[in-house]
Protein backbone atom coordinates (compact mmCIF):
# COMPACT_ATOMS: atom_id res chain seq x y z
CA UNK A 1 0.00 0.00 0.00
CA UNK A 2 1.70 4.02 -0.81
CA UNK A 3 2.36 5.87 1.82
CA UNK A 4 0.95 8.97 0.61
CA UNK A 5 -0.79 10.97 2.84
CA UNK A 6 -3.08 12.16 0.36
CA UNK A 7 -4.12 9.47 -2.42
CA UNK A 8 -5.66 10.40 -5.51
CA UNK A 9 -8.13 7.63 -5.04
CA UNK A 10 -8.41 5.37 -1.78
CA UNK A 11 -10.99 2.48 -1.60
CA UNK A 12 -11.91 1.27 1.41
CA UNK A 13 -13.75 -2.15 2.26
CA UNK A 14 -15.75 -2.01 -1.62
CA UNK A 15 -18.30 -4.75 -1.87
CA UNK A 16 -20.23 -5.33 -5.05
CA UNK A 17 -22.37 -8.31 -5.95
CA UNK A 18 -24.45 -8.87 -9.07
CA UNK A 19 -27.54 -11.21 -7.64
CA UNK A 20 -25.66 -13.93 -6.00
CA UNK A 21 -22.77 -13.68 -7.59
CA UNK A 22 -20.08 -11.60 -5.32
CA UNK A 23 -17.67 -9.50 -7.41
CA UNK A 24 -16.18 -7.64 -5.16
CA UNK A 25 -15.41 -8.69 -1.80
CA UNK A 26 -14.35 -5.81 0.60
CA UNK A 27 -11.10 -5.04 -1.39
CA UNK A 28 -9.19 -1.98 -0.01
CA UNK A 29 -6.33 -0.11 -1.45
CA UNK A 30 -4.99 3.63 -1.66
CA UNK A 31 -3.41 4.94 -5.57
CA UNK A 32 -1.07 8.01 -4.53
CA UNK A 33 -0.76 11.34 -6.41
CA UNK A 34 1.89 9.99 -9.74
CA UNK A 35 1.44 6.75 -8.78
CA UNK A 36 0.59 3.91 -11.61
CA UNK A 37 -0.67 0.29 -9.94
CA UNK A 38 -1.62 -2.17 -12.50
CA UNK A 39 -4.73 -4.46 -11.34
CA UNK A 40 -3.99 -7.77 -12.48
CA UNK A 41 -6.45 -10.96 -12.49
CA UNK A 42 -8.29 -13.31 -14.02
CA UNK A 43 -10.85 -12.83 -16.44
CA UNK A 44 -14.51 -11.70 -14.76
CA UNK A 45 -12.38 -11.62 -11.50
CA UNK A 46 -14.58 -7.72 -11.38
CA UNK A 47 -11.44 -5.53 -12.52
CA UNK A 48 -13.18 -3.83 -14.92
CA UNK A 49 -15.90 -3.43 -12.77
CA UNK A 50 -13.50 -1.66 -10.17
CA UNK A 51 -12.84 0.69 -12.37
CA UNK A 52 -16.95 1.50 -13.03
CA UNK A 53 -17.55 1.47 -9.62
CA UNK A 54 -14.16 3.96 -9.47
CA UNK A 55 -15.67 6.67 -12.47
CA UNK A 56 -19.34 6.08 -10.91
CA UNK A 57 -20.89 4.40 -13.62
CA UNK A 58 -22.00 1.64 -11.23
CA UNK A 59 -22.95 1.93 -7.30
CA UNK A 60 -20.93 -0.36 -4.84
CA UNK A 61 -23.28 -2.34 -2.33
CA UNK A 62 -20.98 -0.92 0.63
CA UNK A 63 -17.99 0.97 0.95
CA UNK A 64 -16.58 3.76 0.30
CA UNK A 65 -14.22 5.43 -2.50
CA UNK A 66 -12.56 8.62 -1.85
CA UNK A 67 -11.15 10.89 -5.25
CA UNK A 68 -9.45 13.70 -4.42
CA UNK A 69 -10.60 13.46 -1.00
CA UNK A 70 -14.22 13.55 -2.07
CA UNK A 71 -16.57 10.40 -1.49
CA UNK A 72 -17.82 9.99 -4.69
CA UNK A 73 -20.13 7.23 -4.13
CA UNK A 74 -22.52 9.80 -1.91
CA UNK A 75 -22.48 12.59 -4.78
CA UNK A 76 -25.28 13.98 -6.81
CA UNK A 77 -24.70 13.76 -10.49
CA UNK A 78 -23.83 17.18 -10.84
CA UNK A 79 -21.04 17.16 -8.60
CA UNK A 80 -20.13 13.63 -9.62
CA UNK A 81 -19.61 14.93 -12.97
CA UNK A 82 -17.05 17.67 -11.81
CA UNK A 83 -14.69 14.78 -10.65
CA UNK A 84 -15.60 12.80 -13.47
CA UNK A 85 -14.36 15.95 -15.65
CA UNK A 86 -10.71 14.90 -13.47
CA UNK A 87 -10.49 11.36 -14.36
CA UNK A 88 -9.62 9.98 -17.88
CA UNK A 89 -11.13 6.25 -18.82
CA UNK A 90 -9.81 4.60 -21.59
CA UNK A 91 -12.33 1.76 -22.51
CA UNK A 92 -11.11 -1.61 -23.10
CA UNK A 93 -12.87 -1.26 -26.65
CA UNK A 94 -12.33 1.89 -26.35
CA UNK A 95 -15.77 3.24 -27.45
CA UNK A 96 -15.39 5.83 -29.62
CA UNK A 97 -18.36 7.61 -30.86
CA UNK A 98 -19.83 5.67 -34.06
CA UNK A 99 -21.37 8.65 -36.00
CA UNK A 100 -17.98 11.56 -35.04
CA UNK A 101 -14.97 11.58 -36.57
CA UNK A 102 -11.78 10.99 -34.95
CA UNK A 103 -11.27 14.57 -34.25
CA UNK A 104 -14.90 15.18 -32.87
CA UNK A 105 -14.38 11.80 -30.84
CA UNK A 106 -11.28 13.86 -29.16
CA UNK A 107 -12.90 17.56 -29.35
CA UNK A 108 -16.39 15.81 -27.75
CA UNK A 109 -15.87 16.49 -23.80
CA UNK A 110 -13.40 19.70 -24.84
CA UNK A 111 -16.71 21.00 -26.61
CA UNK A 112 -18.72 20.97 -23.27
CA UNK A 113 -16.63 21.76 -20.61
CA UNK A 114 -13.92 23.87 -21.65
CA UNK A 115 -14.23 27.64 -22.40
CA UNK A 116 -11.39 27.41 -25.31
CA UNK A 117 -12.70 28.76 -28.18
CA UNK A 118 -13.42 26.70 -31.60
CA UNK A 119 -10.10 27.14 -32.85
CA UNK A 120 -7.86 26.59 -29.77
CA UNK A 121 -10.24 23.54 -29.26
CA UNK A 122 -9.04 22.45 -32.75
CA UNK A 123 -5.54 22.88 -32.21
CA UNK A 124 -5.27 21.03 -28.64
CA UNK A 125 -7.26 18.38 -30.33
CA UNK A 126 -4.57 18.23 -32.58
CA UNK A 127 -1.65 18.33 -30.37
CA UNK A 128 -3.29 15.43 -28.25
CA UNK A 129 -3.75 13.39 -31.60
CA UNK A 130 -0.22 14.01 -31.97
CA UNK A 131 0.75 13.32 -28.68
CA UNK A 132 -0.69 9.40 -29.55
CA UNK A 133 0.72 9.17 -33.32
CA UNK A 134 -2.84 10.01 -34.62
CA UNK A 135 -2.52 13.59 -35.80
CA UNK A 136 -3.07 11.82 -39.70
CA UNK A 137 -6.02 10.27 -39.18
CA UNK A 138 -8.57 13.39 -37.47
CA UNK A 139 -10.76 13.11 -40.41
CA UNK A 140 -11.40 9.08 -40.12
CA UNK A 141 -14.39 7.33 -38.47
CA UNK A 142 -13.56 5.02 -35.88
CA UNK A 143 -15.14 2.09 -38.55
CA UNK A 144 -11.80 2.94 -40.38
CA UNK A 145 -9.39 2.29 -37.77
CA UNK A 146 -7.55 -0.62 -36.61
CA UNK A 147 -8.14 -1.76 -33.05
CA UNK A 148 -4.87 0.04 -31.94
CA UNK A 149 -5.39 3.12 -33.35
CA UNK A 150 -8.94 2.78 -31.63
CA UNK A 151 -7.46 3.13 -28.30
CA UNK A 152 -4.98 6.17 -29.47
CA UNK A 153 -7.95 7.92 -30.03
CA UNK A 154 -9.34 6.33 -27.10
CA UNK A 155 -6.73 7.98 -24.97
CA UNK A 156 -6.52 11.35 -26.86
CA UNK A 157 -10.00 11.54 -25.73
CA UNK A 158 -9.18 10.84 -22.18
CA UNK A 159 -6.46 12.99 -21.94
CA UNK A 160 -8.82 15.44 -23.41
CA UNK A 161 -9.62 17.62 -20.32
CA UNK A 162 -5.89 17.03 -19.03
CA UNK A 163 -7.15 14.72 -16.00
CA UNK A 164 -5.02 14.13 -12.46
CA UNK A 165 -5.95 10.34 -12.87
CA UNK A 166 -6.26 8.04 -15.48
CA UNK A 167 -8.26 4.76 -15.55
CA UNK A 168 -7.41 2.05 -18.00
CA UNK A 169 -9.57 -1.21 -19.00
CA UNK A 170 -7.38 -3.71 -20.48
CA UNK A 171 -5.24 -0.97 -22.73
CA UNK A 172 -3.56 -4.09 -24.69
CA UNK A 173 -6.03 -6.45 -24.70
CA UNK A 174 -6.75 -7.93 -28.39
CA UNK A 175 -3.99 -6.20 -29.68
CA UNK A 176 -0.90 -7.78 -31.61
CA UNK A 177 2.50 -7.67 -29.57
CA UNK A 178 4.16 -5.18 -31.48
CA UNK A 179 0.99 -2.22 -31.13
CA UNK A 180 0.72 -3.75 -27.12
CA UNK A 181 3.86 -2.28 -26.43
CA UNK A 182 3.51 1.07 -28.58
CA UNK A 183 -0.05 1.10 -26.09
CA UNK A 184 2.56 0.70 -23.34
CA UNK A 185 5.25 2.78 -24.52
CA UNK A 186 2.76 5.38 -24.55
CA UNK A 187 1.40 4.98 -20.88
CA UNK A 188 4.81 5.01 -19.95
CA UNK A 189 5.65 8.31 -21.62
CA UNK A 190 2.40 9.37 -20.21
CA UNK A 191 3.74 8.66 -16.96
CA UNK A 192 6.63 10.85 -17.64
CA UNK A 193 5.15 13.49 -18.83
CA UNK A 194 2.24 14.54 -17.20
CA UNK A 195 2.63 12.67 -13.28
CA UNK A 196 -0.91 11.65 -13.60
CA UNK A 197 -2.08 8.62 -11.01
CA UNK A 198 -3.60 5.57 -13.29
CA UNK A 199 -5.00 2.70 -12.79
CA UNK A 200 -4.33 0.11 -15.38
CA UNK A 201 -6.50 -3.32 -15.28
CA UNK A 202 -4.43 -5.45 -17.55
CA UNK A 203 -3.59 -9.77 -17.86
CA UNK A 204 -0.39 -8.73 -19.23
CA UNK A 205 1.27 -8.70 -16.36
CA UNK A 206 4.59 -8.75 -17.78
CA UNK A 207 4.03 -5.48 -19.99
CA UNK A 208 2.53 -3.93 -16.89
CA UNK A 209 6.00 -4.37 -15.79
CA UNK A 210 7.23 -1.28 -17.87
CA UNK A 211 4.56 1.41 -16.70
CA UNK A 212 3.66 0.21 -13.38
CA UNK A 213 4.96 1.23 -9.75
CA UNK A 214 2.98 -1.34 -7.86
CA UNK A 215 0.46 -4.16 -8.74
CA UNK A 216 -2.38 -5.62 -7.30
CA UNK A 217 -3.62 -9.21 -7.71
CA UNK A 218 -7.16 -9.65 -7.90
CA UNK A 219 -8.55 -13.30 -6.85
CA UNK A 220 -12.12 -13.93 -5.99
CA UNK A 221 -13.31 -10.72 -5.61
CA UNK A 222 -10.51 -9.40 -2.96
CA UNK A 223 -6.91 -8.60 -2.99
CA UNK A 224 -4.64 -12.04 -3.33
CA UNK A 225 -1.26 -9.78 -3.44
CA UNK A 226 -0.29 -6.17 -3.30
CA UNK A 227 3.50 -5.52 -4.33
CA UNK A 228 6.49 -4.39 -7.33
CA UNK A 229 6.75 -6.79 -10.25
CA UNK A 230 9.47 -8.28 -8.83
CA UNK A 231 7.99 -9.08 -5.65
CA UNK A 232 5.06 -10.92 -6.46
CA UNK A 233 7.49 -12.63 -9.26
CA UNK A 234 9.55 -14.03 -6.53
CA UNK A 235 6.67 -14.90 -4.30
CA UNK A 236 6.17 -19.02 -3.83
CA UNK A 237 2.16 -18.45 -3.82
CA UNK A 238 0.87 -20.99 -6.27
CA UNK A 239 -2.00 -18.65 -7.41
CA UNK A 240 0.58 -15.85 -7.91
CA UNK A 241 3.18 -17.42 -9.37
CA UNK A 242 0.58 -19.44 -11.48
CA UNK A 243 -0.66 -15.85 -13.06
CA UNK A 244 2.80 -15.05 -13.72
CA UNK A 245 2.98 -18.01 -16.05
CA UNK A 246 5.93 -20.16 -14.28
CA UNK A 247 3.44 -22.78 -12.46
CA UNK A 248 3.53 -23.76 -8.98
CA UNK A 249 7.13 -24.00 -7.38
CA UNK B 1 -85.99 9.21 -31.10
CA UNK B 2 -84.94 6.09 -33.39
CA UNK B 3 -82.26 7.39 -35.15
CA UNK B 4 -81.02 9.53 -32.08
CA UNK B 5 -81.43 5.96 -29.33
CA UNK B 6 -79.24 4.24 -32.84
CA UNK B 7 -76.74 6.55 -32.85
CA UNK B 8 -75.85 6.31 -28.95
CA UNK B 9 -76.10 2.71 -29.37
CA UNK B 10 -73.15 3.06 -32.23
CA UNK B 11 -71.44 4.98 -29.86
CA UNK B 12 -70.98 2.66 -27.30
CA UNK B 13 -69.73 -0.08 -29.77
CA UNK B 14 -67.30 2.29 -30.43
CA UNK B 15 -66.70 3.14 -26.91
CA UNK B 16 -66.31 -0.72 -26.15
CA UNK B 17 -64.24 -1.10 -29.33
CA UNK B 18 -62.03 1.60 -28.31
CA UNK B 19 -61.38 -0.22 -24.79
CA UNK B 20 -60.43 -3.59 -27.01
CA UNK B 21 -58.43 -2.24 -28.84
CA UNK B 22 -56.53 0.14 -26.31
CA UNK B 23 -55.91 -3.44 -24.34
CA UNK B 24 -55.47 -5.60 -26.97
CA UNK B 25 -52.75 -3.28 -28.33
CA UNK B 26 -51.08 -2.65 -24.88
CA UNK B 27 -51.06 -6.39 -24.30
CA UNK B 28 -49.93 -7.65 -27.29
CA UNK B 29 -46.86 -4.47 -27.16
CA UNK B 30 -45.77 -6.45 -23.41
CA UNK B 31 -45.95 -9.66 -25.03
CA UNK B 32 -43.87 -8.33 -27.91
CA UNK B 33 -41.15 -6.37 -25.68
CA UNK B 34 -39.32 -9.31 -23.73
CA UNK B 35 -39.72 -13.43 -23.03
CA UNK B 36 -42.61 -13.65 -21.13
CA UNK B 37 -43.47 -15.99 -19.01
CA UNK B 38 -47.02 -16.48 -20.70
CA UNK B 39 -47.24 -19.70 -18.42
CA UNK B 40 -46.99 -17.63 -15.15
CA UNK B 41 -49.55 -14.74 -15.30
CA UNK B 42 -47.95 -13.26 -11.84
CA UNK B 43 -45.23 -12.55 -13.52
CA UNK B 44 -46.58 -11.41 -16.95
CA UNK B 45 -48.17 -8.30 -14.50
CA UNK B 46 -45.45 -8.11 -12.89
CA UNK B 47 -43.25 -7.66 -16.15
CA UNK B 48 -46.08 -5.06 -17.49
CA UNK B 49 -45.97 -2.49 -15.03
CA UNK B 50 -42.58 -3.18 -13.92
CA UNK B 51 -41.79 -1.83 -17.73
CA UNK B 52 -44.50 0.61 -17.58
CA UNK B 53 -42.87 2.17 -14.36
CA UNK B 54 -39.38 1.98 -16.02
CA UNK B 55 -41.07 4.27 -18.85
CA UNK B 56 -42.35 6.53 -16.67
CA UNK B 57 -38.84 6.92 -14.82
CA UNK B 58 -37.70 7.26 -18.26
CA UNK B 59 -40.05 9.67 -19.62
CA UNK B 60 -39.57 11.68 -15.88
CA UNK B 61 -35.55 12.09 -16.51
CA UNK B 62 -36.19 13.03 -20.09
CA UNK B 63 -38.24 16.03 -19.63
CA UNK B 64 -36.07 16.97 -17.00
CA UNK B 65 -32.85 17.05 -18.99
CA UNK B 66 -34.90 18.18 -22.07
CA UNK B 67 -35.95 21.31 -20.73
CA UNK B 68 -32.59 22.35 -18.27
CA UNK B 69 -29.62 24.22 -20.36
CA UNK B 70 -27.60 23.49 -22.15
CA UNK B 71 -29.05 22.47 -25.15
CA UNK B 72 -27.38 20.20 -27.95
CA UNK B 73 -28.91 21.76 -31.06
CA UNK B 74 -26.31 20.89 -33.24
CA UNK B 75 -27.27 17.20 -32.21
CA UNK B 76 -31.16 18.30 -32.37
CA UNK B 77 -30.69 19.73 -36.23
CA UNK B 78 -28.78 16.58 -37.05
CA UNK B 79 -31.48 14.47 -35.43
CA UNK B 80 -34.04 16.63 -37.67
CA UNK B 81 -32.33 15.71 -40.77
CA UNK B 82 -31.74 11.94 -39.89
CA UNK B 83 -35.78 11.42 -38.96
CA UNK B 84 -37.13 14.40 -41.07
CA UNK B 85 -35.04 14.91 -43.93
CA UNK B 86 -34.12 10.84 -44.28
CA UNK B 87 -37.86 9.75 -43.88
CA UNK B 88 -38.97 12.15 -46.32
CA UNK B 89 -38.78 9.68 -49.54
CA UNK B 90 -40.86 6.92 -47.73
CA UNK B 91 -43.11 9.07 -46.25
CA UNK B 92 -43.60 10.35 -49.48
CA UNK B 93 -43.77 7.50 -51.32
CA UNK B 94 -46.40 5.88 -49.25
CA UNK B 95 -48.92 9.03 -49.19
CA UNK B 96 -48.95 8.92 -53.39
CA UNK B 97 -49.42 5.17 -53.14
CA UNK B 98 -52.36 6.02 -50.58
CA UNK B 99 -53.80 8.82 -52.78
CA UNK B 100 -53.63 6.43 -56.15
CA UNK B 101 -55.27 3.83 -54.03
CA UNK B 102 -57.80 5.71 -52.62
CA UNK B 103 -58.71 7.53 -56.00
CA UNK B 104 -59.28 3.88 -57.74
CA UNK B 105 -61.23 2.51 -54.69
CA UNK B 106 -63.08 5.70 -54.41
CA UNK B 107 -64.45 6.44 -57.93
CA UNK B 108 -65.78 2.94 -58.21
CA UNK B 109 -67.32 3.20 -55.13
CA UNK B 110 -68.64 6.67 -55.36
CA UNK B 111 -69.89 6.06 -59.03
CA UNK B 112 -72.06 3.14 -57.32
CA UNK B 113 -73.91 5.74 -55.58
CA UNK B 114 -74.29 8.04 -57.87
CA UNK B 115 -71.77 10.29 -56.03
CA UNK B 116 -68.74 10.73 -58.33
CA UNK B 117 -68.13 14.05 -58.08
CA UNK B 118 -67.27 14.29 -54.18
CA UNK B 119 -64.62 12.01 -55.11
CA UNK B 120 -61.98 14.80 -54.65
CA UNK B 121 -63.48 15.78 -50.89
CA UNK B 122 -63.27 12.27 -50.30
CA UNK B 123 -59.33 12.04 -51.43
CA UNK B 124 -58.57 15.13 -49.53
CA UNK B 125 -61.04 14.84 -46.15
CA UNK B 126 -59.73 10.91 -45.35
CA UNK B 127 -56.01 12.23 -46.07
CA UNK B 128 -55.74 15.02 -44.31
CA UNK B 129 -57.95 13.55 -41.23
CA UNK B 130 -56.57 10.04 -41.09
CA UNK B 131 -54.68 8.72 -43.70
CA UNK B 132 -51.85 11.11 -43.84
CA UNK B 133 -51.25 11.06 -40.02
CA UNK B 134 -51.40 7.53 -39.44
CA UNK B 135 -49.19 6.18 -42.49
CA UNK B 136 -46.78 9.04 -41.76
CA UNK B 137 -46.86 7.47 -38.10
CA UNK B 138 -46.71 3.57 -38.66
CA UNK B 139 -43.85 5.11 -41.44
CA UNK B 140 -41.69 6.81 -39.39
CA UNK B 141 -41.81 4.10 -36.45
CA UNK B 142 -40.51 1.30 -38.84
CA UNK B 143 -37.72 3.73 -40.58
CA UNK B 144 -36.94 5.94 -37.51
CA UNK B 145 -37.59 3.71 -34.63
CA UNK B 146 -35.35 0.98 -35.84
CA UNK B 147 -32.66 3.48 -36.18
CA UNK B 148 -32.79 4.72 -33.20
CA UNK B 149 -33.38 1.52 -31.11
CA UNK B 150 -30.59 -0.74 -33.48
CA UNK B 151 -27.94 2.76 -32.88
CA UNK B 152 -28.44 3.35 -28.98
CA UNK B 153 -28.65 -0.55 -28.14
CA UNK B 154 -24.88 -0.75 -30.28
CA UNK B 155 -24.11 2.12 -28.46
CA UNK B 156 -24.61 0.44 -25.03
CA UNK B 157 -23.26 -2.69 -25.84
CA UNK B 158 -19.91 -1.06 -27.24
CA UNK B 159 -19.64 0.94 -24.10
CA UNK B 160 -19.85 4.02 -26.15
CA UNK B 161 -23.05 5.54 -23.50
CA UNK B 162 -20.62 4.58 -20.39
CA UNK B 163 -18.03 6.65 -21.87
CA UNK B 164 -20.53 9.49 -22.32
CA UNK B 165 -21.20 9.32 -18.77
CA UNK B 166 -17.57 8.99 -17.96
CA UNK B 167 -16.76 12.44 -19.96
CA UNK B 168 -19.44 14.01 -17.59
CA UNK B 169 -22.24 14.01 -20.71
CA UNK B 170 -25.14 13.32 -19.53
CA UNK B 171 -26.49 10.70 -22.24
CA UNK B 172 -30.30 11.74 -21.53
CA UNK B 173 -29.44 15.40 -22.86
CA UNK B 174 -26.82 14.37 -25.86
CA UNK B 175 -29.01 11.37 -27.22
CA UNK B 176 -32.41 10.89 -25.68
CA UNK B 177 -33.63 14.49 -25.95
CA UNK B 178 -32.29 15.24 -28.90
CA UNK B 179 -34.20 12.02 -30.63
CA UNK B 180 -37.53 12.25 -28.93
CA UNK B 181 -37.66 16.31 -29.86
CA UNK B 182 -36.51 15.66 -33.69
CA UNK B 183 -39.13 13.09 -33.57
CA UNK B 184 -42.23 15.39 -32.04
CA UNK B 185 -41.28 18.57 -34.77
CA UNK B 186 -40.83 16.33 -37.73
CA UNK B 187 -43.76 14.22 -37.33
CA UNK B 188 -46.38 16.79 -38.45
CA UNK B 189 -43.57 18.33 -41.33
CA UNK B 190 -43.71 14.76 -42.86
CA UNK B 191 -47.64 14.54 -42.35
CA UNK B 192 -48.06 17.34 -44.70
CA UNK B 193 -45.44 15.72 -47.29
CA UNK B 194 -47.78 12.76 -46.88
CA UNK B 195 -50.99 14.86 -47.15
CA UNK B 196 -49.35 16.59 -49.97
CA UNK B 197 -48.20 13.18 -52.40
CA UNK B 198 -51.60 11.91 -51.53
CA UNK B 199 -53.57 14.62 -52.90
CA UNK B 200 -51.31 15.16 -56.02
CA UNK B 201 -51.27 11.23 -56.77
CA UNK B 202 -54.81 11.01 -56.11
CA UNK B 203 -55.79 14.12 -58.45
CA UNK B 204 -53.24 12.08 -61.18
CA UNK B 205 -54.82 9.06 -60.68
CA UNK B 206 -58.36 10.49 -60.79
CA UNK B 207 -57.22 12.79 -64.45
CA UNK B 208 -55.63 9.32 -65.88
CA UNK B 209 -59.26 8.47 -66.04
CA UNK B 210 -61.26 11.28 -66.40
CA UNK B 211 -59.59 14.39 -66.94
CA UNK B 212 -59.86 17.04 -64.33
CA UNK B 213 -57.94 20.56 -63.74
CA UNK B 214 -55.44 19.97 -60.67
CA UNK B 215 -57.15 23.32 -59.58
CA UNK B 216 -60.64 22.20 -59.93
CA UNK B 217 -59.75 19.71 -57.95
CA UNK B 218 -58.34 21.61 -55.35
CA UNK B 219 -61.44 23.52 -55.13
CA UNK B 220 -63.45 20.87 -55.11
CA UNK B 221 -61.26 18.67 -52.66
CA UNK B 222 -61.29 21.72 -50.35
CA UNK B 223 -64.54 23.61 -50.34
CA UNK B 224 -66.22 21.68 -47.42
CA UNK B 225 -62.74 22.23 -45.29
CA UNK B 226 -62.27 24.10 -42.70
CA UNK B 227 -58.81 25.07 -40.36
CA UNK B 228 -60.56 22.63 -37.81
CA UNK B 229 -60.78 19.36 -39.99
CA UNK B 230 -56.65 20.33 -40.88
CA UNK B 231 -55.14 21.55 -37.57
CA UNK B 232 -56.25 18.74 -35.09
CA UNK B 233 -54.75 15.62 -37.36
CA UNK B 234 -52.15 17.30 -38.42
CA UNK B 235 -50.45 18.47 -34.90
CA UNK B 236 -51.90 14.73 -32.96
CA UNK B 237 -48.57 13.40 -35.33
CA UNK B 238 -46.42 15.11 -32.63
CA UNK B 239 -47.95 13.07 -29.95
CA UNK B 240 -47.08 10.08 -32.42
CA UNK B 241 -43.47 11.49 -32.90
CA UNK B 242 -43.05 11.24 -29.11
CA UNK B 243 -43.95 7.84 -28.77
CA UNK B 244 -41.86 6.58 -31.28
CA UNK B 245 -39.01 9.12 -30.11
CA UNK B 246 -39.62 7.59 -26.03
CA UNK B 247 -40.48 3.94 -26.87
CA UNK B 248 -37.26 3.13 -29.55
CA UNK B 249 -34.85 5.23 -26.74
CA UNK B 250 -35.96 3.37 -24.00
CA UNK B 251 -35.63 0.12 -25.72
CA UNK B 252 -32.80 1.10 -27.19
CA UNK B 253 -31.11 1.90 -23.39
CA UNK B 254 -32.54 -0.93 -22.31
CA UNK B 255 -30.23 -3.34 -24.20
CA UNK B 256 -28.36 -5.85 -23.44
CA UNK B 257 -26.42 -9.44 -24.33
CA UNK B 258 -24.44 -7.76 -27.35
CA UNK B 259 -25.82 -8.43 -31.31
CA UNK B 260 -28.64 -10.37 -30.18
CA UNK B 261 -29.71 -7.69 -27.96
CA UNK B 262 -29.32 -4.74 -30.08
CA UNK B 263 -31.47 -7.38 -32.66
CA UNK B 264 -33.86 -7.55 -30.30
CA UNK B 265 -34.17 -3.72 -29.26
CA UNK B 266 -34.47 -2.87 -32.97
CA UNK B 267 -37.53 -4.99 -33.73
CA UNK B 268 -38.99 -4.24 -30.03
CA UNK B 269 -38.65 -0.21 -30.71
CA UNK B 270 -40.70 -1.01 -34.46
CA UNK B 271 -43.29 -3.20 -32.77
CA UNK B 272 -43.99 -1.14 -29.43
CA UNK B 273 -43.87 2.12 -31.43
CA UNK B 274 -45.97 1.08 -33.97
CA UNK B 275 -48.52 -0.23 -31.62
CA UNK B 276 -48.39 2.86 -29.24
CA UNK B 277 -48.63 4.88 -32.10
CA UNK B 278 -52.37 3.07 -33.23
CA UNK B 279 -53.36 2.79 -29.80
CA UNK B 280 -52.61 6.78 -29.57
CA UNK B 281 -54.75 7.32 -32.80
CA UNK B 282 -57.81 5.46 -31.30
CA UNK B 283 -57.92 7.61 -28.21
CA UNK B 284 -57.00 10.72 -29.75
CA UNK B 285 -59.49 10.77 -33.12
CA UNK B 286 -61.91 10.15 -29.89
CA UNK B 287 -60.35 13.32 -28.14
CA UNK B 288 -60.58 15.46 -31.90
CA UNK B 289 -64.31 13.99 -32.01
CA UNK B 290 -65.03 15.07 -28.60
CA UNK B 291 -63.26 18.56 -28.59
CA UNK B 292 -63.82 19.67 -32.14
CA UNK B 293 -66.98 17.73 -32.93
CA UNK B 294 -67.35 15.18 -35.81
Amino acid sequence: MSDDKHPAIAVQKLRKSFGTQKVLNGISFQVGEGETVAVIGRSGGGKSVLLKLLIGLQLPDSGSILIADEEITKLDNKRLNEIRKKIGFLFQQAALYDSLSVAENVDFPLSRHSEMSELERAQRVQGLLREVGMDQESEKFPSQLSGGMQKRVGLARALALDPNILLFDEPTAGLDPITAEEIGNLIVELKKKRQVSAIVVTHDVHGAKAYSDRMVLLHQGSIHAEGSFEELESSNDESISEFFGYGPR
Amino acid sequence: MRESCSFEMARSVADVLTMFIVFGTAISGMLVNSRLHLFSPGHFLVSIFEWFGKLGTFCWHLLRTALTPPYEFREFFRQCDEIGSKSLPLVGLAGAATGVVMSLQMRDSLIRFGAKSFLPTVIVYSLIKETGPIITGLMVSGRAGAGIGAQLGSMRVTEQIDAMEASAVDPFKFLIATRVLACIFMLPLLTLAADFCGIVMGWVANTLSEPISFRLFMENGFQSMFFSDFIPPTFKTMIFGFIIGLVACFQGMRTQGGTEGVGRSATSSVVLSALFVVLADVILVRVILTVWGA
